[in-house]
């Protein structure tokens, strides 16, 4: 479904001693080009989609009555144009590397999951509970963050059991999932873990200036980058680098292929959600750690969902999401301005990343024309002939 | 009247008001479905059916106005939705969350003027005429687009039963190599049945914004949309059984509320999330790894 995992034209193991024969070296040759020509379309086809997406709303804007030259030029300035706004730009793109890994890694399974909102919001209410209401035995500001994504992963990992042994359509449970965990916030931070001095806004009991996680010396940008970051590049090396993911990534290619070679692939499932919830009830307590100090309703932001788009962007490979996220955390960023330079409603940021969505999607069909370059097969056969 | 008695006028209000938007998404993804594709952006149809129709009947005057344009908004991202998945290697299903998270951006940002001014409401009868209860009354108060939603449920079942039409769909649904093989475009007629389905999800909106709740604003649909759309499998793609999903589906909906209007505010929250707590456990009771679902199109087989 949807990203296929590329089989690698990896070269045949040759015996040392044995010169390779021209048809060898010809095929070597066009497995390389294959290879260049994979790396040119990664970046162009989305690239191009991007492009193309900016182009449509700015058409958007235009009709609207709104100069689309002007309104990239205000967000440009509101995201990466500044140093002020080049900090929010990242402090944003921090959650969403780790939501969109809630829909990256189930993704390389072929398993469409959108729960990484849901996910984060109790991941947040969790690390927010544990600071207040235990007594820990490690560092709180540790304990926090390990509670919150285990609370996210196992709630997006009785998703893929669902999912796993149940045969419960996953896209349909996990936005379910969103709505009940939000529910569950709500109720929780108007009920038993209302902190009574929280009037307007009904929320738990603040975890303690002592307790949270500072920023990176000399600037404004909290150590969740720091986190989202590794993050991503621990899994990347988990689903690219190592048997787990080579048999995940089976299951996502072929499922059939990979029951017959024995594979466990409900439990394949099972652990690959629950990392995906894992990284998104981190990004909760990590917002409740270092930016609220408190969990209330403005941990219902939409990162859940921006890291979903983040996620079919960057085709799901979590090495991608990081300049996806901070592209789309840029975007977010320049909310802000937009409403207050142009007096635009602050939905138009979603206008945008729904045409990035769209724009994404139509773009899987141009994988693999011919204009990227010549076909692989013809390569291959013309070297042959001429070596012979 | 007892607090029982309330609760229980307030839910029977609740089904047959709440359910009507939840009966037209059903019935559209219902039609969509046995042509063999899902449409996941149902709920982006419903809230951008809900904003164009309180718009035009702001701007017209005319509610009936209000509920064709919001149709006509259906049928564009019905459109949309079949000529994007009839791409090559484009997924069905994350082309529904984009044009899910597209339509409610669309949605919020035309209807931001909408926010405020009062559009002329749908027209609604009391089937309470009976009563001398003000509370009976307005509980049974009865939208004529409650009424289509009925004799729809029955002309989608003909339309897919009895006729041609539905025979082809049907058909294009279960086998698309059979459907092609004799000689019907299958693209062609999933994008008449994505069409048809994202006009009845359009109208299905424009009940929300014209008659309950009554207002346009953000907050106006809660995944009634994506709720609709498990509700296809729970009703194993029989329209007159999303009928009787619905009003379970608006009585479900209506607890939360009936239960605060009587005195009982603790859990509000929980209580308000009941729909979903419901569709979950539905799905998870009829979901089944072993055995494919009766009436399910053969093709969604497949796909999943």
């Amino acid at each position: 479904m949807g990203v296929g995992v590329s089989v690698g034209a990896s070269p045949v193991a040759q015996p040392a001693a044995a010169a390779p024969t021209p048809a060898q070296l010809a095929e070597r040759a066009a497995a390389r080009r294959a290879a260049v020509r994979r790396t040119i379309e990664s970046v162009a086809v989305p690239g191009g989609a991007i492009v193309a997406a900016l182009v449509l709303f700015g058409v958007f804007m235009a009709v609207t009555g709104r100069n689309p030259l002007a309104v990239y030029q205000e967000m440009f300035r509101g995201s990466f144009g500044t140093w002020f706004s080049f900090q929010n730009t990242l402090q944003r793109a921090a959650p969403l590397m780790l939501t969109a890994l809630a829909t990256a890694l189930p993704l390389r399974l072929g398993l469409v999951m959108l729960g990484g909102e849901g996910a984060m919001v109790l991941g947040g209410l969790a690390a927010a509970a544990v600071a207040t209401h235990f007594h820990t035995p490690v560092s709180v500001k540790l304990a926090m963050l390990l509670v919150g994504g285990l609370v996210g992963g196992c709630w997006l990992a009785g998703a893929g059991a669902l999912r796993a042994y149940r045969g419960v359509n996953e896209t349909i449970s996990t936005l379910l999932l969103n709505y009940i965990a939000i529910a569950l916030l709500n109720h929780l931070v108007e009920g038993p873990l209302r902190d009574p001095a929280s009037l307007n806004k009904p929320s738990t009991l603040p975890i303690g200036d002592d307790n949270m996680l500072g920023s990176f010396p000399g600037l404004d940008v909290h150590w969740g980058l720091a986190w989202g970051l590794g993050a991503c590049v621990v899994f990347w090396v988990l689903m690219q680098r190592t048997t787990f993911g080579f048999a995940a990534r089976m299951v996502g290619g072929n499922i059939r292929a990979a029951l017959l070679n024995g594979l466990p692939v409900r439990k394949l499932i099972v652990i690959v959600t629950f990392l995906g919830g894992l990284a998104a009830g981190l990004a909760g307590a990590l917002e409740v750690a270092a930016i609220h100090g408190t969990a209330n309703a403005s941990l219902v932001t939409g990162y859940g969902y921006t890291g979903v788009l983040v996620a079919f962007i960057a085709r799901a490979n979590p090495l991608a999401a990081l300049p996806v996220a901070i592209l789309l955390g840029g975007i977010g960023a320049s909310g802000g301005l937009l409403q207050r330079v142009f007096d635009l409603p602050d939905a138009t940021v979603n206008v945008l990343q729904g045409m990035l969505f769209l724009s994404i999607l139509l773009s899987e069909t141009f994988y693999g024309r011919r204009w990227f370059a010549t076909n692989v097969a013809n390569v291959a056969n013309v070297d042959r002939k001429a070596a012979a | 009247m007892s607090a029982a008695t309330g609760v229980a006028l307030g839910v029977i209000g609740g089904a047959i008001r709440i359910s009507t938007p939840f009966l037209f998404v059903s019935l559209g993804e219902c039609l969509t479905e046995k042509s063999g594709r899902v449409n996941l952006g149902l709920e982006g149809t419903l809230v951008m059916g809900a904003m164009s129709a309180y718009g035009i009947s702001y701007l017209t005057g005319s509610p009936w106005l209000g509920v064709l344009t919001a149709g006509i908004a259906g049928v564009a991202l019905g459109a949309l939705h079949a000529w994007l998945c009839s791409r090559p290697r484009v997924n069905d299903v994350a082309v529904g969350i984009a044009l899910m998270l597209f339509g409610v951006g669309v949605a919020f940002f035309l209807g931001k003027p909408l926010i405020g001014p009062t559009a002329p409401h749908l027209p609604a009868v009391s089937a309470g005429w009976w009563s001398s209860s003000a509370q009976v009354r307005s509980a049974l108060q009865i939208n004529a687009l409650f009424v289509i939603g009925l004799v729809m449920t029955f002309g989608v079942r003909f339309l897919l039963q009895r006729t041609r039409w539905g025979l082809i769909m049907r058909t294009v649904g279960e086998s698309a190599d059979s459907a092609r093989a004799m000689g019907y475009d299958v693209a062609r007629v999933r994008l008449y049945a994505t069409m048809a389905g994202g006009f009845l999800a359009g109208v299905g909106g424009s009940f929300l914004s014209l008659f309950y709740p009554g207002s346009w604003n953000e907050g106006l649909s809660s995944g009634q949309g994506l709720m609709a759309v498990a509700l296809v499998i729970f009703a194993r793609w029989d329209p007159v059984r999303c009928l009787a999903a619905s009003l379970l589906f608006g009585g479900a909906s209506a607890l939360g509320p009936a239960l605060q209007s009587v005195g009982v505010t603790s859990g509000y929250y929980l209580f308000n999330a009941t729909p979903y707590v419901l569709t979950l456990a539905i799905i998870i009771a009829t979901s089944s790894r072993a055995r494919a679902l009766a009436g399910q199109p053969a093709e969604l087989r497949m796909a999943k």
